[in-house]
């Protein structure tokens, strides 16, 4: 029972550090359209900064500042952020497809770099000993995973508040109309690629700090967490949740990570040891059959877009019955 | 209001519109009319700033804009609809409304952490607006329904409605009869008609010669990327060149 309960917690930060990502993809694509498909990339450059600039002094890379987690945690989502930036200066004016193609290609150049750049980031080898949050009580997993459950919960509560405020004000309502029209929204005073400049290098810095929660949680990375299939993930959980939906981001990330776990449980009691390494593929078609199911039977997702978004307008819906 | 001089845009080579001048009174509502691929919408773009001409300049109110982004216009007093509706599909209509307002303290991120008192009132008052103007347009009923809902003639009135919430100078309408029913489309005239009584200049791109013959005083007449000519509308409608240009093959 206590390990089960030890398994939830442990179950629920990697669930929510997930649900996190979501978040910042639901800012690009949920809320303005932003087809980014390099999702891996940003959350890898939020891990490596906050590593090399958390870890102790290490002899055979750059790097090991010995920073505080906090400071690490803010560091990852500066730098995230500003690549983001950068990368949507230059990108932002493609139309979605080209969007598209080039976030991938940025994500997997990320990835390269993580792998071969030894000097800085431990190349295939990846980083260890990165501190971990409340690592006193690591003697005691329970209390270890519950006290990063309720880190990583108010750090998630506080986002969500944050984003649901943003998406819900003038501002949302913006980012929402260029989604919708962007041409539309240029005449009526918009600057679109301000706004999706924004939106972009926000929804970056989120995904950078959660690459940074999940390489503190976890205690160590390597190049290979970081591939596209990460990205894939992303997507499913918030197709899944409910794109253009804080709370939908949230749910989908939890269930499609449910979802991975158990799977990842099925493949490891069902299938004997000679054939795991394969049977492991079966996760991502799990994910994807369970994708099609919820585009055929939901396609807003378990709970979509909501139809008035817009704080005040939703707020007198009681008054406007009655006029 | 609006000056247009010598206005030129090639498309490859091809000139679809080529040495357009003309000027818009205030307080005036123009046709702008033509046979298709007279270069009528490709104008109205270029005065939009969704195209940048490739010579001339166009003039709002006096402060040249062919050089500004199609978003700065509407600070210049210029608003326009589409030829085909471009409703933000799944938001409300009133939202869609909403968007349109000027000057939102609460489009930047920083009010909205520190100074929310003061955008909540801006957006009660917004909202207050905007309800005023969806009920002018006939939308008061479906204000809380999603803009893809709409009929065609609704989204017609929605851009109308959209566009007076910016509190523009100038409206340009790209065909705001194509597609609309009869009984919508008195509505539709009845309201640009207030509008301008409130002294609001229009510029109208349109077809049907019911709605140009009520409502503008005026007709500039284009033809393959050139103005034909300018008068009231009965007059262009008996004008040789006219006929031809709508019925004849191209003119010599």
């Amino acid at each position: 029972m206590i390990d089960l309960v030890g398994y939830g917690a442990f179950f629920l930060v990697n669930a929510l550090i997930f649900g996190v990502i979501c978040l910042g993809l639901n800012l690009q694509w949920g809320q303005t359209g932003l087809f980014n498909v390099g999702v891996a990339g940003f959350v890898a450059i939020g891990a490596y900064a906050s590593a090399i600039l958390t870890t102790p002094e290490t002899a055979d890379r750059i790097g090991g500042f010995d920073w505080p987690i906090l400071a690490g945690w803010l560091a990852a989502m500066l730098l995230a952020g500003g690549a983001a930036a950068l990368i949507g200066l230059a990108t932002l004016r493609l139309r979605a497809d080209y969007l598209a193609m080039t976030t991938f290609g940025i994500a997997v150049t990320i990835q390269v770099v993580a792998l071969n750049a030894t000097g800085l980031t431990g190349g295939p080898f990846g980083i260890a000993f990165i501190p971990r949050p409340f690592a006193g009580l690591a003697e005691t997993p329970i209390a270890f995973n519950a006290a990063n459950l309720a880190l990583t919960g108010a750090v998630t509560l506080g986002l969500f508040l944050l984003l649901e405020m943003l998406t819900r004000s003038p501002f949302g309502r913006v980012l929402r109309a260029i989604r919708e029209d962007e041409a539309a929204a240029a005449s009526l005073g918009k600057s679109v690629n301000f706004y999706r400049l924004q939106a972009f290098a926000l929804g970056g810095a989120i995904m950078g700090l959660a690459g940074a929660m999940q390489a503190h949680f976890i205690g160590f990375i390597a190049p290979d967490n970081y591939l596209s299939i990460l990205t894939f993930q992303a997507w499913a959980m918030l197709i899944v949740g409910g794109s253009g939906n804080n709370r939908g981001a949230l749910i989908g990330a939890v269930v499609v990570w449910a979802l991975w776990s158990l799977s990842s449980l099925a493949v490891g009691s069902f299938v004997a040891p000679a054939f795991q390494a394969r049977a492991a593929a079966l996760q991502i078609v799990a994910i994807g059959v369970a994708l099609a199911a919820i585009l055929i039977i939901r396609p807003r997702g378990l709970i979509g877009e909501r139809a008035i978004v817009s704080r005040d307008v939703e707020a007198m819906a009681g008054e406007a019955g009655t006029d | 209001m609006l000056e247009v001089q010598s206005v030129s845009k090639s498309f490859d080579g091809f000139r679809a519109v080529d040495d357009v001048s003309f000027s818009v009174a205030r307080g005036s509502i123009v046709g702008l009319i033509g046979p298709n691929g007279a270069g009528k919408t490709t104008t109205f773009n270029l005065i939009a700033g969704t195209l940048t001409p490739s010579a001339g300049s166009v003039r709002i109110d006096g402060r040249a804009v062919e050089h500004e982004p199609a978003h700065r216009r509407i600070a210049a007093g210029l608003a326009r609809t589409f030829q085909i509706p471009k409703p933000f599909g799944e938001m409300s209509v009133l939202e869609n409304v909403l968007v349109a307002a000027q000057d939102q303290a609460g489009e930047r991120i920083a009010p909205n952490l520190f100074a929310r008192g003061a955008v909540r009132r801006r957006e009660k008052a917004n909202i207050e607006r905007a309800r005023d103007i969806v009920a002018f347009v006939d939308l008061g009923k479906v204000e809380r329904l999603p803009a893809k809902s709409l009929s065609g003639g609704q989204r017609k009135l929605l851009e109308l409605a959209r566009v007076l919430m910016a509190k523009p100078k100038l409206i340009l309408l790209d065909e705001p009869a194509a597609g609309v029913n009869p009984a919508l489309l008195e509505t539709i005239m009845e309201r640009i008609e207030t509008i301008n009584a409130d002294g609001v200049t229009f510029l109208i791109i349109e077809h049907n010669m019911d709605l140009v013959g009520r409502l503008c005083g005026e007709v500039i007449v284009m033809a393959e990327g050139r103005v034909l000519g300018r008068g009231a509308p009965s007059e262009m409608a008996r004008d040789p060149r006219v006929i031809e240009a709508y019925l004849g093959g191209a003119p010599a």
